[in-house]
């Protein structure tokens, strides 16, 4: 294990990432508030409240999770396909790493900035309602690895993309709509029978779901099928990026 | 000497049929220079990149300090540093920053001290805080020269490292590679231009076509190449030579009208002065003199025609 260049390669994306600190930071804390604003005051007042939380407060984890999932698909998918970009791709194929430990550098720099905004976020959110949390384990697990499973996502988007265009059209087209539908901003019962179903084909809801249940202790899906679920998913991105190495698909000629 | 790159029967055919590399055997020695000479498309980047890990093989087999290219790739990449041909920067990172990530990228542990050595010989030292895209063309060559460096690479891998660089750059960048040599470091660099390849190789290699032509001793392929031929056209033709003219090996042609003498540029002395003397004191009259080098294109092109047995 070649841990030096493991650290070297998390090192150098951090390093972006605090080159870059007031826009890594302040757009999702200001877009969060905006948020609270919104959803919180202006349409919350008019929501009683949601399985037995106030309005505000159900929102925080569908918040946090729309930010880290977002986050940690830009970081990621940036954070490999910038050198693909400018050419400097000949370096991480000639250099004495494998494919765990290029994607331990790359996903792990992205998790930990998505996480770092995730928990921002939170705190941000205590300013603007009351939280308790339920199972702090279980909210950190579900925290960790969903920042880790859409890094992953997202390195492979970065990948696959040939232009600046195709880097955004997979979180703009697909995870957008998914997060936006996946029950962030409502509990899936308050949706008619049919589309509670179609919900369910949606794997974000299990996420948000599951997060939620964490901070509450009430889930819109068992607790467990949302821990399959994101475990697969985690496992299905990194079963995809061994292929991606193993072949040299978009990397290696 | 031990060899450190060992290359044997390698091919590179891409998906669409194009052969880039057929059949490609060579064996470098610790601690020579040996240049690559070719022209565009021929196969020397592909070379390069088959051995460095970015390119994959379709057949054949890859040694570098004695571990395969594949089975110990760890191994053998730490041994090599690349220089490649585009200039691949990211624009806004520092230049000491990404010297270090280089060097951590390949394992070793962080040493200021070395990278400051390197910079320093590569004139980089006070640009160090600079953002790459600060810095001008020949500036940025010199960065990733010392980013290949910055793991102390036993064999280094120059693709065209004086292209479109101007000539004083390109005598700063011999200078490099010769304190480099010094230093007992393996150079193989690609290149278009004939005068660098006598410059600092001690070695060429000629590839065209995705074959490797030659390889062989600067030295003999200098003399091959310092060939002249001078020819002596006479207003009358002649059936034969004159005996005083024997000792030069003039060549008559079927005509009668022309002589052809052949002659060492580098000897100190070329003979011309006397032969033309003893042409005139012969009694011949001379109508044109002419002379003629082989260029290194006249060389390719024989090569390519000779052995692959069609027109180039």
């Amino acid at each position: 294990m070649n841990l030096i260049a493991i650290r070297a390669i998390f090192a150098f994306e951090m390093a972006r990432f605090f080159r870059t600190i007031a826009q890594s930071l302040i757009s999702p804390v200001l877009s969060t508030s905006l948020y609270f604003v919104v959803f919180g005051a202006a349409i919350g007042s008019r929501i009683q409240e949601v399985e037995g939380v106030s309005y505000g407060a159900f929102i925080v984890p569908g918040l946090i999770m729309l930010s880290v999932i977002t986050q940690s698909i830009s970081n990621a998918s940036f954070g490999i396909y910038f050198p693909k970009f400018i050419g400097t791709t000949y370096e991480l194929l000639s250099a004495p790493v494998n494919f765990l430990e290029i994607v331990a550098g790359y996903v792990g720099a992205a998790a930990t900035k998505a996480l770092i905004i995730g928990i921002i976020i939170l705190v941000t959110a205590f300013f603007f309602v009351d939280i308790t949390i339920a199972h702090p384990i279980a909210m950190v697990l579900f925290l960790l690895l969903t920042c880790l499973s859409f890094s992953l996502l997202g390195f492979i988007i970065g990948i696959w993309a040939s232009s600046f265009e195709q880097l955004q059209l997979v979180p703009l087209l697909v995870i957008t709509p998914l997060v936006f539908l996946g029950g962030a901003f409502y509990s899936i019962s308050m949706l008619p029978p049919v589309w509670q179903t179609i919900s369910l084909f949606n794997p974000v809801v299990y996420l948000v779901s599951g997060f939620r249940w964490s901070f509450f202790g009430a889930a819109d899906v068992p607790i467990f099928l949302s821990l399959v679920a994101i475990a697969g998913f985690t496992l299905a991105c990194l079963v995809v990026i061994w292929w991606i190495f193993k072949t040299g698909w978009r990397l290696r000629q | 000497m031990a060899a450190i790159l060992e290359v044997d029967g390698l091919r590179k055919a891409y998906a669409d049929g194009f052969e880039a590399l057929k059949n490609v055997s060579l064996q470098i020695e610790q601690g020579e220079i040996v240049a690559l000479l070719g022209p565009n498309g021929a196969g020397k980047t592909t070379l390069i990149s088959t051995i460095c890990g970015i390119t994959q093989a379709t057949a054949g087999s890859v040694r570098v300090g004695g571990f395969d290219i594949i089975r110990d790739f760890r191994a053998a990449r730490s041994i090599i540093g690349l220089v490649p041909q585009e200039i691949n920067l990211e624009p806004f990172e520092r230049v000491i920053n990404t010297v270090n990530f280089s060097r951590g990228l390949f394992g070793k542990p962080r040493d200021d001290a070395k990278v400051e050595e390197i910079l320093r010989q590569l004139s980089l030292w006070d640009k160090k805080d600079n953002q790459i895209r600060e810095l001008s063309g020949g500036m940025k060559r010199r960065v990733l020269i010392a980013k290949a460096l910055s793991h102390e690479p036993r064999l280094l891998f120059l693709d065209e490292p004086t292209a479109g660089v101007d000539v004083e750059l390109r005598k700063d960048m011999w200078d490099v590679v010769a304190r480099l040599k010094s230093s007992g470091v393996t150079i193989v660099l690609t290149t278009h231009y004939i005068e660098e390849a006598e410059a600092i190789a001690d070695r060429v290699g000629v590839i065209a076509k995705g074959e490797m032509l030659l390889i062989e001793e600067k030295v003999q392929l200098m003399q091959r190449m310092g060939q002249k031929q001078l020819d002596v056209q006479l207003t009358a033709p002649v059936t034969q030579l004159p005996e005083t003219l024997e000792k030069y090996d003039l060549l008559l042609s079927d005509d009668g009208a022309t002589l052809t003498y052949s002659y060492d540029t580098r000897a100190d002395r070329t003979g011309i002065t006397k032969l033309l003397s003893d042409v005139s004191a012969s009694g011949l009259v001379l109508r044109d003199v002419v002379t003629r080098q082989s260029s290194l294109e006249d060389i390719f092109v024989d090569l390519v025609h000779t052995e692959t047995g069609d027109a180039a």
